[in-house]
């Protein structure tokens, strides 16, 4: 006989679970009594949401799933955000909480909610356990759901008997078997000839690469398939890192704050290529000018992205790496495009990313140093707002899984939390978060935890003493009355070494890099204000509804 | 913009109407009527799903529906040889009289049963295709209609072809 809390235990190891991020309460005592002498990893939050971004940060790092464990009630609903945050950008959690026991579900209970409830919209899959037999079974199913197909959060809640109930434990058969849940990986072959057909008479073809390439593994893939056709390529947010950013073929990111070059050659391609993507609005501006006389392949595995948005001539559903293997296969080379290569030369040339520099302390700058000292190596992780963009547009990413930001929720508070998820997930790398001062506020608690535990994470926050990206809007947009978007100064040196972290102000260029150094070179976890221009902007932008070859802050065209 | 007809089979767990019907919530979907009941299969359930909207949109509640690991299997059976029936019962104001007997005779002409008798009302249950409900519907309303209640379409494919689970 067995109680539920070590079926549990024993599953997640089962799935290879080392660390977990989670926060205790009454109902799930048990559980982490089971905790305190298992051989998994816990490390206590300071706030429920900072465990389910850092387990997410945990699964992007290393493309394992990540776990996160609350309580009942408040805990639970503290998980909510980050469970969102996993689930628009597909990422694979499994979220556990606890719940009050069986008896009492439903009678408004001391800190009941309903947390499967709450978060159907925002999980691929949720389980209520009421029978401790169940729980084996469950746990299997909840990792093999989170990680395959198009992965995702799932979430298990656990009432506080089930947890104690002791039971014969029940065997598992393998492998799951779900008869409603069966992705479709391997690309149709006749669909996959016809998108090469195309490809090898296309005359100025795109490929728009996005966060489905990353899950997939398949960046190797891609690049090589770019390299035999030789075609270019345009890269989401959560795409980034899946061709280096120095190759010849990458044009960087599209879309309201992509590069020129990249927005004008979609608009201007006769073939779009779209692989793991889903024609967000962030990345199309006004859909219908968006590749306006391109043909357009896309692959997914998930069939509801294909035709969601846009309509498309070819329809491939399967896992991207998989398809794009299938691809290589039965091509050796293509290209002799030097015309539409040439133009997109030109392009780049002319229409470079820009920034001023007159000696004053620009994020950019920041980025950029940051950078050129880690070679585009290291993990960076972003909060949301102008931080988020700067670093997208100028940090040199080379290596897949290595950049980590909330693309489709865009919460501010991600970073810091994610940032120690991926320190977990990769403890020999150097883990950045970069920060803006309002984003850095949503989770400061963490400070606790980086220095409890001396988790190495450098916070690298782009202070400008606003929510820099909404004041930009209401510069540009609304007649620039800064309503509630200004924050007062705070010492966040003070604040960090007050929870017993190092830190450093820089009011200047010259300062930069070797504030740098010293935060990569100092053991533990790091803080770093820099106080930028207060009022820099992130260019080029395509304002909202607008075509994306409609840009604004960029160059004479 | 017309109604669509779905045929999906679903385990049959607790919470899987909730998933199906948030769906449709969350995505703006419109659900004309969702009739559910068990099924031949032991462990799953049937719903009949009248969903309305243009061509893309029905496509999307398709695949949507497909990704809920509950939901086995979807069919659109709109373009089908199907045989589909709702039920209805209809509580009428008919005072024993005259309007009883217009009542009665309506109720003739459509087939519908007499269920219950009483002092003031008769309840009329009626099964058939909705348009025959609706007409019913439309002829009892003169004569006061207290309650009504339907089931939603149910469907089932003509012949020996079935809507099972493939996999
Ligand atoms: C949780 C949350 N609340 C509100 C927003 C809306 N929002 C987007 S960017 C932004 C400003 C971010 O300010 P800051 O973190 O200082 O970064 P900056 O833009 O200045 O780099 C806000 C409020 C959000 N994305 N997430």
């Amino acid at each position: 006989m067995k109680s539920g809390a070590k079926i549990l235990i024993e599953g997640l190891q089962r799935e290879g679970v080392e660390t977990i991020f989670g926060y205790p309460g009454g109902v799930v005592l048990p559980i982490y009594d089971e905790l305190y002498n298992a051989p998994i990893r816990h490390i206590l939050v300071r706030h429920e949401q900072a465990a389910a971004h850092a387990a997410d940060g945990f699964a992007r790092a290393s493309g394992r799933v990540g776990v996160c464990l609350a309580t009942s009630g408040p805990g639970a609903c503290n998980l909510v955000t980050g469970i969102a945050t996993a689930y628009m950008d597909s990422v694979p959690i499994v979220a556990l909480t606890g719940q009050v026991p069986t008896n009492l579900l439903g009678n408004d209970a001391f800190q009941e909610a309903d947390i499967s409830g709450i978060t159907l919209p925002i999980t691929k899959h949720s389980y209520l356990v009421k029978d401790t037999r169940d729980l084996s079974r469950v746990i299997r199913e909840a990792f093999f759901v989170a990680r395959t197909g198009r992965p995702g959060p799932v979430l298990i809640d656990l009432p506080k008997d089930i947890s104690t109930n002791q039971v014969e434990d029940v065997p598992l058969k393998d492998p799951v078997f779900l008869r409603g849940y069966q992705p479709t990986l391997k690309g149709h072959t006749r669909q996959i000839e016809k998108a090469l057909s195309l490809l090898a008479t296309a005359e100025r073809p795109v490929i728009y690469a996005g966060g489905g390439i990353i899950a997939s593994n398949a960046s190797g893939e891609l690049v090589e398939l770019a390299e035999r056709f030789m075609i270019p390529v345009t890269t989401t947010l959560m795409g980034i890192g899946c061709i280096p950013c120095d190759h010849p073929l990458n044009l960087g990111m599209l879309g309201m704050h992509g590069t020129e070059y990249a927005n004008f050659a979609i608009t201007e391609c006769d073939l779009l290529l779209a692989i793991g993507v889903r024609f967000d609005d962030r990345v199309t501006g006004k859909v219908s000018t968006f590749a306006p006389h391109a043909k357009i392949i896309h692959i997914d595995v998930d069939p509801a992205e294909i035709g969601k948005n846009k309509p498309i001539d070819v329809p491939i559903v399967g896992d991207a790496r998989a398809v794009l293997q299938a691809m290589l296969q039965k091509i050796e080379k293509g290209g002799g495009r030097e015309n539409w290569l040439e133009k997109i030369r030109m392009w780049k040339k002319k229409h470079p990313l820009k920034y001023e520099e007159d000696g004053k302390l620009r994020p950019q700058f920041i980025i950029q140093e940051l950078s050129n000292l880690l070679k585009g190596e290291g993990i960076i992780v972003s909060e949301v707002g102008q931080n988020q963009m700067w670093t997208a547009q100028y940090y040199c990413f080379r290596r897949p899984r290595s950049w980590l930001t909330s693309g489709g929720l865009g919460t501010m508070g991600y970073g810091f939390p994610a940032s120690m998820g991926a320190h977990f997930a990769r403890p020999d790398e150097v883990v950045f978060d970069i920060a803006g001062d309002g984003s850095f506020q949503m989770n400061i608690q963490e400070l606790g935890t980086v220095s409890h535990y001396k988790i190495p994470v450098k916070v690298a926050i782009l202070n400008n003493m606003f929510l820099g990206m909404v004041r930009q809007w209401q510069e540009l947009f609304y007649d620039r009355r800064y309503s509630f978007t200004e924050l007062p100064p705070v010492d966040f040196v003070k604040i960090a070494a007050a929870y017993g972290v190092d830190g450093m102000r820089v009011d200047s260029p010259d300062g930069v890099r070797e504030a740098l150094k010293t935060a990569i070179e100092t053991e533990g976890p790091f803080v770093l204000d820099f106080r930028i221009e207060r009022e820099e902007n992130v260019f080029p932008m395509v304002p909202a509804g607008a075509a994306i070859n409609e840009m604004i802050g960029g160059h004479p065209r | 913009m017309k109604p669509h007809t779905l045929s999906v089979l679903v385990e049959n767990r607790p919470g899987v109407l909730s998933r199906v019907s948030g769906l449709f919530t969350r995505r703006g979907f419109n659900i004309e009527s969702l009739a559910v009941g068990t099924c031949e299969e032991p462990d799953m359930s049937r719903m009949t799903i009248v969903v309305v909207g243009d061509d893309a949109q029905v496509e999307q509640v398709i695949k949507q529906l497909n990704k809920l690991i509950d939901v086995v299997k979807v069919s659109d059976i709109t373009e089908m040889e199907t045989v589909d029936r709702e039920l209805a019962l209809i509580k009428v104001s008919a005072e024993a009289g005259s309007t009883r007997a217009e009542v009665m005779q309506v109720a003739d002409i459509f087939r519908a049963q007499i269920v219950d008798v009483g002092a003031k009302t008769v309840v009329l249950e009626v099964t058939g295709g909705s348009t025959k409900i609706d007409a019913l519907e439309g002829l009892l309303r003169q004569y006061g209609i207290k309650e009504l209640v339907r089931t939603g379409k149910i469907s089932v494919l003509r012949g020996s072809k079935t809507v099972k689970s493939s996999k």
